[in-house]
């Protein structure tokens, strides 16, 4: 006998008994038993109206004995015989219960699922030649499995709108969708700027934006991820890559300190799409329009490719080793204290751990990262736009990250400072130091992926990658260790930070044999406590819990009060 | 005198037993007031208002109340679904809707006698404990809704509704809601939506079964205009006594509609069951049209499957088990199910000899193809689909397979559904092919097999 359970109940799937939670829409009873319903509408962070009739199975309970009459027997197992149901259900919205039994195959299951398909694609213009969905497409992948290979339908499709502006980031074809409400309910329910809705009815509904309005909340791209065909297409992607030719490479965001998990699309060496991926501990399924646009600098014309040297007022480019040993003699006649570092919060753990060493080892005197401070907006986007705070906090030791930013400032000024070292940071343009400042300076080295003020004004300027050049770790607000992984190559002679900072750490006589950022990890592991035990492999694509902030994603906080409320699945 | 009167000059047929309809066409008679008093008006409600709450759903319930609306679901186990726990508002609703093509029998109700379903609804609001109380008047009864709404003002004035009901204690509130047009509003959770003043999009059950979770997420009975107005006469002259008209399990009277081919089409109060399909043609509507035969009949609005004249249907079971032509089948839910098609909502169409079978279906799936609300896939899909190829059979341009596509498409629709408008769009279609398929397909021409038949290309591509 198996120990009785109260708040599970048996649930017979295609022949085989599981135990699931009771109220467990039979849908994700189903996926949890490896056992996929195919579906449109649904979504498990979303109301499900069962307006696609996909997700139709056979469901069937223990008889209900007729007046007077001997109620079944149990078998072994105490499981009841079952009552199958003359008419199938749908499995997104009912709830299992005791002794249930679902049948995700036979023939019912079969031929409601090709009825469905067979009229989804009845006045659906199948033009996948030319949409952006096709490769990723649900009428698609659904007709493979459930699809006729031939059509009935001899009648005139209806005519509908077709390349319509919804909003400024989103396009829409009205020809087709397939009526799912799927990015309605999102603009209600999550980004609470209900705009879109159906007009007319019958076979001539159509999706709209309210007149006079458009959809162009921030969250806006989020209603393209989740439409489950080619209707809505997003005006920064469309017509740019057929989908089957990217290679998908799964990372966090950097524009902020919540770092929303996603995917980058690439192909060769070029990023063409940013979506978010799942992680219900940061970002739910959702990311910003903002954050999920701003990626087209890193293939810019404007990236800094090579190392430079100033000589005279002019930069020349110069190779890897002249850079790092010009800037070594500078360094190495210096005191400590008459140096300052100014290394970046959006640098890794990995990075910044190698700051620490580098500060260490030149006995610097001054050290800080430049804050960036925005407005939370309620949803997924933190205050702080940096990425990796927490990480400056826990490595660096800095208790108020930015605080020191005006007393190096105020040491340039009076010439105690001499020599300034700036990784990943334009200070210039955020930091608020003038060229003239920087000019009084004996020394100044800047990192950066782009061209710009602070470079122009450096000694010597050595080429960073950007966020989707390297790999490493960052803390989120929340304290979560997440994953950052290399996407692309830089371009040109582009090194990770780390890599630079090491190379300076040894030109200045430091020793250290680092060739790859796992080993720094396994340092940190090593020194800081709070990694003590933990692995590069441990933290896996969705990350782990790594510090106790008390910060809390208000998107989070709604969702699972909708959960808890038995609204969503989550 | 202030009430509306009409003067049909229509007198009730001999065979007919009138208790809701006692008052529509009757000379002398008016929506106002003071007439309805002058007969005993707003007696039965005092009555209610001295009588405890179950008791008046135990009587609703003794008397077998099947609603009459279309499902005749019976209305007393329905009041009896709202959870004992519940400590949320509950709303009763009068579906005044009345949509279904073919019926034509609470319009009158509402333009002739409104009195009787204010006062039917404020026991039945009692009785489930409402407070709040809507009657959603389609968009097409626009006089109906004026005469309603005055009669909710001269009957709050005398305090039979408002606050504190005949020194009762017991409040409760009628507005009229107007729909705007969509046949969809007379299904009941869309009926809800629209009055929380959303699309009409009827809502999955489970979990939304209006009882439980209604209007605004609150217990919320749905009933209609006739059923409402039995509970007035239920308590009148008691359970027993109403049971005692009609047929066990089939009790009181209804107002079945007969339109169509038949001399003298129109309303008729009888008893359930005591009045046979041939009676109610032949005797009560005067016949058929001079020269013509039966060729069909809808027997309960235009969603029932269709019975063919030359039919013997089987009914009961075991020992009772006999056969009935179309003539003989009397007029109750059980029968006409037992027939495989339904009461519904008392619509009798009837078609004669010379209506083309195509014709009829075609018109039965433009109505549905322009009524789908499109919330879900198969009825929003299919409902046009069969429209167009009835089209093309009616315009001579569809091939015979085309008559399996179309049975096919209806399966595809029966059972697969948000809402009952997917079998009340798909039985017309999967009925008349059952039993017309030699007259669709001989409107069908073989040499269009195959080809591509829109109108454009028809004619190229067959080479006609």
């Amino acid at each position: 006998m198996s120990e009785v359970k109260t708040d599970l109940v048996d649930v017979q799937i295609d022949g085989v008994w599981h135990q699931f939670p009771k109220g467990m829409r039979m849908i994700e009873a189903c996926r949890q038993a490896g056992v996929e319903v195919p579906h449109y509408c649904y979504h498990p962070k979303l109301t499900s109206p069962g307006n696609c009739r996909m997700c139709l199975v056979e469901m069937g309970m223990p008889p209900r004995p007729a007046p007077g009459a001997e109620a079944p027997a149990p078998d072994e197992n105490g499981h009841l015989p079952i009552a199958w149901m003359p008419r199938p259900v749908i499995a997104c919205a009912n709830t299992i219960g005791p002794n249930m039994g679902i049948k995700t195959s036979g023939p019912l299951t079969e031929e409601c699922r090709k009825g469905v398909m067979e009229l989804l694609l009845a006045n659906h213009p199948l033009d996948c030649p030319i949409c952006d969905q096709a490769g990723e497409c649900g009428l698609q992948e659904f007709s493979v499995e459930h699809g006729k290979g031939e059509s009935r339908f001899r009648e005139q499709k209806v005519k509908k709108p077709k390349n319509v502006d919804v909003g400024p980031r989103v396009r829409l074809d009205d020809e087709r969708c397939i009526m799912c409400s799927r990015c309605i309910r999102f603009t209600e329910e999550i980004a609470d700027d209900p705009v879109l809705g159906f007009t007319d009815r019958g076979s001539h509904t159509v999706l709209t934006v309210y007149p006079g309005r458009e959809l162009a909340n921030n969250y806006s791209l989020n209603t393209v991820d989740i439409c489950p065909v080619g209707a809505l297409t997003s005006n920064d992607f469309r017509f740019q890559m057929r989908v089957w030719f990217m290679r998908e490479t799964n990372t966090i965001d950097t524009n902020c300190a919540t770092g929303c998990n996603i995917t980058v699309f690439a192909r060769e060496n070029t990023i063409y799409r940013i979506t978010p991926r799942q992680n219900n501990d940061v970002n739910s399924d959702w990311m910003p329009d903002s954050h999920r646009l701003n990626f087209h600098w890193i293939g810019s014309e404007t990236r800094l490719t090579d190392p430079l040297v100033k000589d005279g007022d002019h930069h020349r480019h110069a190779s890897w080793s002249e850079a790092i040993a010009t800037s070594a003699d500078k360094l190495s006649a210096l005191d400590g204290s008459e140096i300052a570092v100014i290394a970046s919060a959006r640098m890794t753990n990995e990075e910044l751990l190698m700051v620490n060493r580098l500060v260490k080892h030149l006995k610097v005197g001054h050290l800080d990262t430049v804050a960036r401070v925005g407005e939370a907006d309620g949803y997924l986007i933190s205050a702080d736009r940096n990425p990796n705070t927490n990480g400056v906090k826990l490595i660096l030791g800095l208790d108020d990250p930015g605080s020191q930013i005006e007393t190096i400032k105020l040491g340039i000024e009076q010439g105690r400072i001499k020599a300034l070292i700036t990784l990943q940071e334009n200070l210039v343009a955020d930091a608020g130091f003038s060229t003239e400042l920087l000019g009084k300076l004996d020394f100044l080295l800047s990192t950066y992926p782009l061209a710009n003020a602070t470079a122009d004004a450096s000694d010597v300027v050595l080429p960073g990658a950007g966020w989707a050049e390297k790999s490493g770790t960052m803390i989120n607000a929340t304290g979560r260790l997440q994953r950052l992984n290399k996407v692309v190559d830089g371009p040109g002679q582009t090194l990770e930070s780390w890599e630079i900072v090491r190379d300076l750490i040894q030109a200045t006589g430091g020793g250290n044999g680092i060739y790859a950022v796992t080993d720094i990890f396994k340092q940190l592991a090593a020194e800081v406590s709070e990694f003590a035990g933990l692995t590069w492999g441990q933290i896996g694509d969705l990350g782990l819990p790594l510090l106790e902030t008390g910060v809390t994603i208000p998107l989070l906080e709604r969702e699972k009060q909708r959960i808890a409320s038995g609204l969503i699945v989550g | 005198m202030n009430g509306i009167s009409y003067k049909s000059g229509r007198v009730p047929h001999a065979k007919e037993h009138r208790v809701v309809f006692r008052n529509i066409d009757r000379e002398g008679w008016d929506t106002s007031l003071a007439t309805y008093m002058g007969e005993g008006g707003y007696e039965q409600l005092k009555k209610a208002l001295k009588t405890p709450p179950q008791e008046i759903i135990d009587e609703v319930k003794k008397a077998g109340l099947r609603g009459r609306g279309g499902a005749g679901f019976p209305c007393g186990v329905k009041w009896g679904f709202i959870p004992p726990t519940n400590t949320k508002p509950v709303y009763l609703i009068c579906n005044a809707d009345e949509s279904e093509p073919g019926t034509f029998k609470d319009r009158y109700i509402l333009h002739q006698d409104p009195h009787q379903l204010i006062e039917g609804m404020a026991i039945a609001c009692f009785a489930v404990g409402a407070s709040l109380s809507y009657i959603y008047i389609r968009e097409e009864f626009p006089e109906a809704a004026k005469i309603v709404e005055k009669a909710i003002a001269e009957a709050r004035e005398k305090g039979f509704l408002g606050k504190n009901i005949q020194g009762s204690g017991f409040d409760l509130e009628i507005y009229v809601h107007r729909g705007a047009g969509a046949y969809i509003c007379g299904e009941e959770t869309g009926l809800i939506e629209s009055l929380e003043g959303k699309r009409p999009y009827p809502r999955i059950k489970p979990p939304y079964f209006p009882a439980a979770m209604g209007l605004y997420l609150c217990p919320t009975i749905v009933n209609n205009v006739e059923t409402l107005c039995h509970v007035k006469h239920i308590l009148e002259i008691g359970a027993e006594n109403w049971a005692r008209t009609g047929t066990p399990n089939n009790t009181g009277t209804r107002i079945l509609c007969v339109s169509g081919d038949v001399q003298k089409p129109g309303y008729f109060e009888v008893e359930v069951g005591k009045v046979t399909m041939g009676e109610l043609i032949n005797d009560m509507c005067g016949g058929l049209k001079p020269g013509r035969e039966l060729k069909a009949v809808i027997p309960g609005g235009s969603s029932a499957k269709v019975l063919r004249a030359d039919e013997v249907f089987t009914v009961g079971r075991g020992d009772d088990a006999r056969k009935l032509t179309i003539w003989d089948i009397p007029m109750d839910f059980d029968t006409l199910a037992a027939c495989g098609s339904m009461a519904g909502s008392g619509g009798v169409i009837v078609i004669d000899d010379s209506r083309s079978i195509s014709w009829v279906l075609n018109n039965i799936n433009n109505f549905y193809a322009h009524e789908s609300c499109g919330q879900c896939t198969p009825c929003r899909e299919g409902s046009l689909w069969m429209k167009k190829i009835t089209d093309r059979i009616v315009a001579g341009k569809a091939s015979p397979s085309d008559i399996d596509t179309l049975y096919g498409v209806a399966k595809n629709i029966d059972g697969r559904t948000i809402c009952a408008f997917g079998e009340a769009c798909a039985w017309p279609t999967e009925s008349f092919v059952e039993k017309f398929r030699d007259e669709l397909v001989s409107d069908t021409r073989p040499e269009l097999e195959g080809a591509i038949v829109n109108a454009e290309t028809l004619t190229a591509v067959a080479g006609l």
